[in-house]
């Protein structure tokens, strides 16, 4: 827990914070940046010949093959999390396989999933974003100050 | 009668006459499967909702529990129990099917202590002849409500628990064979500022020790007393922390007769993590398990502790730390009980 936060709790809450930490499986971070490392990696290299895929064998260009490349990655990423592999290997890949689009699409899936027994509207429809859709809004809204930064730069800074 | 602080011993020692556990894949797959009435290989029990799937647990549970006591349902007086699901809907749907009056009793995964302790007092005093009392859980509709959906891909801490799917449920009456209830310790809230919804067994440590030491000194008898003391859902790291504590307050517990049901139900290859947890944790090993083992004379006398987090997800969102709670029971088979 952040520090600020044990400054709130009492002597005694502080004393047993400590107690118990010490007794704490600690998440095994080493093994953790590993995997995610192998298992993203895996991901991308899949994402990156299936570009490929579209820029050979269609009338794709390096900047164009992006949206068919995606579309094709949370396919898979759908399938993969309706038989239930996801989520195991989520379990195993951590960052891995949540960084990457992929996880994007797990989390909107697995939530209309979910839901579905509470119908589609008041189920599916409004619980599909409930994981996706801070990152829908946050990701928006830094792009755009993103791109205001840039464009001050640009602009006024003479960059 | 009173004893103590809040320790109720029962000078009529109501019996539990029957016993019933329903559980789900996982836990056939666990170390216990042996002890359950009935398994299910599918999480939907043949359902349309996980809540719904939830609610059948819970009723057949109850319908066992009443075929091995020979009793109608128009026979049991009172229902008391409880679930983790907003409202406790599974189980007030349950009680719907089973038509009995019904006490909805909420106490986390401590509620199967609770509803023994408030059945075990209320047949005391000849307050019925047959009490039904159990706490249930179902793992996908727990996830749903208190996590995130299950497919989702998060990957979870070593210190997390997994909720247990399954009903335990159990029939008190004054008289009657069967292990007896001898004592029960109420438990107070405890919040030690832990806040991490991902280790529930470090929360709720201190309640545990609280509510045995509180018991200990309240019926002023040694650890030693018990065959076995036994905790709801502490899991791997809960039961470590309570146990150095325990030993801290000066009580000596032989590690041998201190267990946790998080820790009894599930084989070691099982993806876990720390151990298992839910209101069906302590109900399906302590009603499925431990009851058999006493009817069969490998333990005398147990204490039985449940322990839950009475946290929310709402809670948790605004920053708040997690309230624990446990509630014991004394439960003696054989001997001069």
């Amino acid at each position: 827990m952040a520090n600020e936060k044990r400054k709130k709790l009492t002597p005694v809450q502080q004393e047993y914070h400590l107690f118990e930490k010490e007794r704490e499986t600690k998440r095994p971070i080493v093994r953790n940046c590993v995997c995610a490392f192998l298992v993203g990696g895996i991901i991308c290299t899949i994402g990156q010949a299936i570009s490929y895929f579209y820029m050979y064998f269609f009338d794709f260009t390096e900047q164009t093959a992006g949206n068919p490349t995606v579309a094709t990655m949370v396919f898979l990423s759908m399938i993969l999390t309706g038989l239930g592999f996801y989520d195991r290997i989520a379990q195993f890949a951590g960052a891995g396989s949540a960084v990457p689009v992929t996880g994007f699409g797990n989390a909107v899936i697995s939530a209309a999933i979910e839901h579905r027994t509470e119908g589609f509207v008041l189920g599916v429809g409004s619980n599909m974003f409930k994981l996706a859709g801070s990152v829908i809004l946050f990701g928006t809204f830094s792009a755009f100050v993103i791109a205001l930064v840039k464009t001050i730069a640009t602009q006024w800074g003479g960059l | 009668m009173l004893k103590g602080h809040r320790t109720w011993v029962f000078a009529n020692k109501p019996v539990i006459i029957a016993t019933a556990a329903v559980g789900g894949p996982f836990e056939a797959n666990g170390r216990l499967a042996e002890d359950f009435d009935l398994l299910h290989e599918d999480l939907w029990l043949g359902e349309e909702s996980y809540e719904k799937a939830h609610r059948v647990l819970i009723e057949e549970a109850a319908f066992q529990a009443m075929e091995k006591a020979g009793l109608e349902k128009e026979k049991v007086q009172f229902l008391i129990a409880g679930d983790l699901i907003n409202q406790m809907t599974p189980t007030n749907f349950a009680a719907r099917t089973l038509g009995m009056p019904y006490l909805g009793v909420f106490g986390a995964c401590s509620t199967s202590m609770e509803g023994l302790a408030l059945s075990a007092f209320i047949t005391n005093y000849g307050g019925a002849d047959y009490i039904l009392t159990g706490a249930s859980s179902h793992n996908a509709a727990v996830e749903k409500q208190f996590r995130y959906p299950t497919e989702y891909g998060g990957q979870k801490p070593p210190t997390a628990q997994w909720t247990v799917t399954g009903a335990g449920v159990a029939i008190v009456s004054p008289k009657g064979d069967g292990p007896r209830v001898t004592a029960a310790t109420i438990g107070r809230v405890v919040d030690m500022g832990l806040a991490d919804p991902f280790n529930m067994g470090g929360a709720m440590a201190p309640a545990a020790v609280d509510t045995i030491e509180a018991h200990l000194r309240d019926r002023q008898i040694d650890a030693s007393y018990y065959d076995l003391i036994v905790t709801g859902d502490l899991g791997r790291i809960g039961r470590q922390v309570s146990l150095d504590l325990l030993r801290q307050h000066g009580i000596d517990i032989d590690e041998e007769r201190y267990q946790d049901c998080g820790l009894l139900i599930y084989r070691d290859g099982q993806p876990v993590l720390s151990g298992a947890s839910g209101a069906a944790c302590s109900a399906v090993v302590v009603y499925g398990h431990l009851i058999k083992r006493m009817r069969r004379g490998e333990l005398k006398r147990i204490l039985a502790v449940a322990t839950g987090a009475l946290l929310s997800p709402l809670s948790f969102q605004q920053n708040e730390t997690i309230p624990c709670i446990a509630h014991a029971v004394a439960i003696e088979y054989g001997g001069e009980a």
